[in-house]
């Protein structure tokens, strides 16, 4: 039933058999997936599981040794250069400009990706009006919160409208307030049609996805959505479901 | 695209607490400072005359030499050991001794011999001092020869293009050579490399930025303020030490820019290679040395052991501050240099790509 409904989507993220080496460790082994447009997909995983990885195949800051997979309709390996042009990274080092204000950035993000020159401005203003940061649009991005930085990046990420937009642990570090925000900055991204790919650690996040895919040892060891897991591994919440998968890793977390 | 990252790129320079004023400041006091220090000329030496003749001709010879501007007479005494007393204590750096029967044996045969001592233990001064000593001693025997009969051949030195032996002539143009490999090579270089260490450099691999693009936009600002600070460089030369380029403007602003594409390439092949700004300015300091040490800068090339001189072969260095002191001092055109010109592409050619090839996106 699920599954049909699920191939009317267009899928938007296709990734057979791929698989990273470094030397004789394998970061990512043999993993396949599949992700929907306008979906928010949950990528979970031990630290040193290969999450980040994966994703930056996905991105194409990083070959695959085996395996291939499709972005928005491109080729992660011979086309990385129009998978670039198609979505949007939010890395887990915190990655705006420090020494830039709120606005350049905007405006340097959105002048790489081809926004045009006269619609940049109005469009910093109205996204920043839908942070409520108007107030700091002069004001360096060295000089606000964590919080605020990790938002201000996610409009930053979004600003180009991409396809799909990656994030690697984008609430690491954030109070619970703040990361609820996110959340909701997430969903508004999501309901524009734009495909969320996140990896987290906090486990009530993953109950927000649609659907997650759950890493262990560089395998993907379960796919489904949250409610689905949870009544596969009989579970009262995706934490038990978490441990009970990781739990048996045999890598040692970094 | 262009457009926005080197709007980035000067917005990073200009906020900069350090960097602008690196930028004007270090140009303008090396400018001011460097000619007058490193200067090989030789002055005040201390010489100790050992005088053992009490002839008129030998008081006039030590009268001679302490009216020179190079020396200083620091004492006249009778023994040697106390000259080289004066020697060990470093009140003397040269005696000059002055046997029994100097002026005798000068007025019956025509000829006498005096005893030049150097501490020797800084070589230039020692070496320089006994040369000017010999030469005023010669230039004495000269006057004395005039007043009975000439004789001998007489040698008159004639330095061109820098008839004064000025050596500050000599140190502007290679401190230009020195400023633009600074501020056109290793500045940038080092901003890549502070890009990759904040980890920014990612958040602009993962847009569809080339690697042609995003490495122009480094460069382009320095090569812009390579050339401000060259300019200032031309002016300062001009105003403090009354040197201008013999050569045209032209020929100068257009191998200097060669010069620059060769020393960018360089700084990036370096800046692709180093994950912090410590490796980098590592790698960067020893290059430094060797080129400089091994350009010409401060010792000609041709004194140089063979294997050295060889390797000066691969030091671009070598090649523009030849191209700098020829176009500067001796006014040649571009077909005087097409050796050093042909040498110069080479490098830019070679370095250039060398650092497109191994910029990458992805690994």
């Amino acid at each position: 039933m699920m599954n049909e409904v699920e191939q009317d989507r267009q899928q938007v993220i296709k990734v057979e058999h791929l698989t990273k080496r470094f030397g004789h460790f394998t970061a990512v082994d043999n993993i396949s997936f599949e992700v929907y447009k306008g979906e928010i997909f949950g990528f979970l995983g031990a630290n040193g599981a290969g999450k980040t990885t994966a994703m930056k195949m996905l991105c194409g800051l990083s070959k695959p040794t085996s395996g291939k997979g499709s972005v928005a309709g491109y080729n992660i390996e011979k086309e990385s250069e129009s998978v670039k042009a198609n979505i949007g990274y939010m890395s887990q080092k915190f990655s705006l400009y420090e020494d830039l204000k709120v606005w350049e950035n905007f405006r340097l993000f959105g002048g790489i990706y081809g926004v045009n020159d006269k619609e940049i401005g109005p469009r910093t203003d109205e996204m920043l009006a839908q942070l409520g940061f108007e107030k700091e649009k002069n004001s360096l991005v060295s000089s606000l919160p964590l919080g605020w930085k990790q938002k201000l990046a996610f409009s930053v990420a979004i600003f180009h409208e991409p396809k799909i937009v990656f994030l690697d642990e984008p609430t690491g570090g954030v109070d619970p307030v703040t990361r609820r925000q996110f959340w909701e900055l997430i969903y508004k991204a999501s309901d524009r049609g734009i495909t969320v790919f996140v990896t987290t650690h906090y486990m009530d996040e993953a109950e927000y996805c649609n659907r997650v895919s759950i890493m262990v040892d560089g395998r993907i060891d379960a796919l489904d959505s949250p409610r689905n897991l949870k009544s596969i591994y009989n579970a009262a919440n995706m934490n038990e479901v978490f441990i009970h998968l990781a739990g048996g890793s045999n890598r040692k977390a970094d | 695209m262009l457009k926005y990252l080197i709007e980035k790129e000067f917005k990073h320079i200009r906020r900069n607490k350090f960097l602008p004023r690196l930028i004007l400041f270090f140009p303008t006091m090396m400018m001011i400072v460097l000619p007058w220090a490193a200067n090989l000329d030789v002055k005040d030496i201390d010489v100790a005359v050992v005088n053992r003749d009490h002839s008129q001709l030998s008081g006039k010879l030590a009268e001679k030499i302490s009216a020179s501007a190079y020396f200083n007479l620091s004492s006249v005494s009778e023994s040697y050991n106390n000259a080289l007393k004066t020697l060990d204590k470093g009140d003397a750096d040269i005696i000059l001794e002055i046997p029994e029967g100097f002026e005798k044996s000068l007025v019956k045969e025509g000829n006498a011999k005096v005893l030049i001592a150097a501490n020797a233990v800084n070589g230039t001064k020692a070496g320089m001092g006994s040369a000017y000593l010999v030469s005023i001693i010669s230039d004495y025997s000269r006057e004395l020869n005039n007043q009975t009969i000439t004789r001998g051949i007489e040698i008159v030195p004639q330095n061109r293009y820098n008839p004064a032996m000025d050596y500050k002539k000599f140190m502007v143009p290679a401190l230009m050579v020195m400023l633009l490999t600074i501020l056109c090579g290793f500045l940038p270089a080092l901003n890549i490399v502070s890009e990759k260490e904040i980890g920014t450099i990612e958040q602009i691999n993962v847009t569809p930025v080339g690697k042609f693009t995003f490495i122009l936009a480094k460069l382009i600002p320095y090569w812009l303020i390579g050339f401000v600070v060259l300019t200032i460089a031309v002016i300062i030369g001009r105003v403090i030490y009354g040197i201008t380029p013999q050569g045209s403007l032209f020929t100068f602003y257009l191998l200097a820019s060669v010069f620059v594409f060769v020393v960018s390439g360089f700084g990036l092949v370096i800046s692709n290679y180093s994950n912090t700004m410590q490796q980098a300015m590592f790698v960067m300091f020893f290059f430094m040395l060797i080129f400089i040490l091994m350009s010409g800068l401060f010792t000609p090339v041709e004194s140089m052991p063979k294997w050295a001189q060889i390797i000066t072969l691969f030091n671009p260095m070598k090649y523009f501050i030849e191209i700098m002191r020829m176009v500067y001092l001796k006014g040649s055109g571009l077909d005087a240099l097409t050796r050093q010109i042909s040498a110069l592409l080479g490098f830019a050619v070679l370095f250039n790509s060398w650092a497109v090839l191994s910029y990458r996106k992805s690994r």
